[in-house]
């Protein structure tokens, strides 16, 4: 049983570890402020989402684990409501040029 | 493999700092160093400094850093002419003499340090039983080295009162930085609602963990501080009138406990901050609990920064009193010529 869930980890906190990494380059590379983060944010929410999937398993105690989600959550919280203020400080930028 | 990886971060460090101080964009210059303090708080997680490392994020990165970013705003405005400046041979030439300097002594003293490093930590762990608290950095602050914290804390009074000094003559008594205007649908608005009451909790349990985990009041406080930004700058409430006595009392009053319980230990205890017998924990507690609310107010009204705008409750003239400012004197000054 805990091979299984050993391999879970594994295959789920690679999985975002490849989110991490596409959206790093993505960052590094897209064009313009709303691309960047677009695959900004995809990292942000997958690949925190998946790696805290995969670390659940490992956690010893539910209250462990509960505490993981709630990183999670606010983590996808704050990335979301930052990324929309970038990107509406951006718009009104470009609107008043 | 962990040497590798702290190998990386080490140099990853050491480039970021680089970065941070030849960048020639003021803003490009304070994301660094906001980068360079949450690395650096992974460094102290690496090292087992988990209460060095809160402070690190919270105040190194997080604090220091919005106030930079604060003085980046109040500098674009002349960045362009600071940048056609260009020092002379020779000053150019002392600087890096001068930096050169500096980092060779710092290198060399850390090259002569003995080895081991002297250290009171056995010592202080030895003796934590009779403070009472289980945290051994909160029982240094607090019991073996209280008079650093008393006198940091009264040194954030003295920075807070710098500040406000900066104020011109009509706006004192009045509210610092402008009023966010409220958008009643926009994206900030909902998060200084949804995120307060996490915040608050969180910062309210890093306070009560630090008696025996890692936390305590300067990181609880550095969170509770921003919570109150966030709705500051969402426009939910506005910046509290300087003159307000409620706002000035809790700013004196964290000193003022602190001061009088060490004048009580100087009376029962023989030595000023001394505790007395199986007091100690308590003596803590109620230290720790006056300058929580101390602390917060400070820390934000820091951020906050001198007061812009005069007292006047009436929204209108608040918000008109930030483009006039400039523009012409007063009504009142007006009127008095």
């Amino acid at each position: 049983m805990s091979v299984v869930l050993d391999v879970f980890s594994i295959v789920a906190i690679v999985a975002g570890l490849v989110f991490f990494l596409a959206g790093t380059v993505g960052l590094l590379r897209f064009p313009d402020a709303y691309t960047r983060l677009h695959a900004l944010t995809k990292a942000d929410n997958l690949g925190v989402a998946l790696v805290v999937t995969g670390l659940l398993p490992q956690m010893d105690g539910v209250l462990a684990a509960l505490k993981l989600v709630l990183v999670w959550l606010l983590v996808m919280l704050s990335s979301g409501a930052v990324s929309q203020l970038i990107a509406r400080s951006v718009r009104r930028r470009e609107c008043s040029e | 493999m962990t040497a590798l990886v702290s190998l990386v971060v080490a140099l990853l460090l050491l480039w970021l700092a680089l970065w941070t101080v030849v960048a020639r964009d003021a803003f490009v210059a304070v994301a660094g160093f906001v980068v360079y303090g949450l690395l650096l708080s992974l460094v102290w997680v690496r090292l087992a400094g988990i209460d060095v490392a809160l402070t690190e994020a919270a105040i190194g990165g997080g604090l220091t850093g919005a106030l930079l970013l604060g003085a980046v705003g109040r500098l674009r405005g002349t960045e362009a002419a600071a940048w056609s400046e260009r020092s002379g041979a020779g000053t150019r030439a002392f600087a890096v003499l001068l930096s050169v300097g500096v980092a060779t002594v710092l290198a060399l003293c850390v090259l002569a340090l003995p080895e081991p490093a002297p250290t009171l930590a056995p010592q202080a762990v030895e003796n934590l039983a009779a403070t009472g608290v289980g945290n051994p950095i909160t029982g240094v602050l607090l019991a073996f080295r209280a008079l650093d914290t008393l006198l940091e804390a009264i040194v954030l009074v003295i920075a807070l009162i710098g500040v406000w000094s900066l104020a011109p003559d009509r706006f004192w008594g009045g509210r610092p930085g402008p009023r966010y205007g409220a958008d009643p649908d926009g994206i900030l608005t909902y998060l200084a609602r949804v995120l307060p009451p996490i915040g608050i909790v969180v910062g309210l349990y890093l306070f009560w963990a630090g008696a025996d985990h890692p936390g305590g009041k300067f990181q609880s406080a550095t969170i509770l501080a921003a919570m109150w930004m966030l709705v500051q700058m969402a426009g939910l409430s506005d910046a509290p009138r300087i003159d307000s006595r409620w706002l000035r009392a809790g700013i004196v009053v964290g000193p003022l406990v602190f001061v009088a319980v060490g004048l009580l230990g100087a009376w029962q205890a023989g030595a000023f901050l001394g505790y007395p017998d199986g007091w100690a924990k308590p003596m803590i507690v109620v230290i720790e609990l006056a300058l929580l609310p101390m602390l917060v107010l400070v820390l934000a009204l820091l951020l906050n920064g001198a007061p812009a705008r005069s007292a006047d409750p009436s929204p209108a003239s608040a918000e008109t009193s930030m483009s006039e400012r400039n523009t012409r004197p007063t009504p009142a000054r007006s009127a008095g010529r």
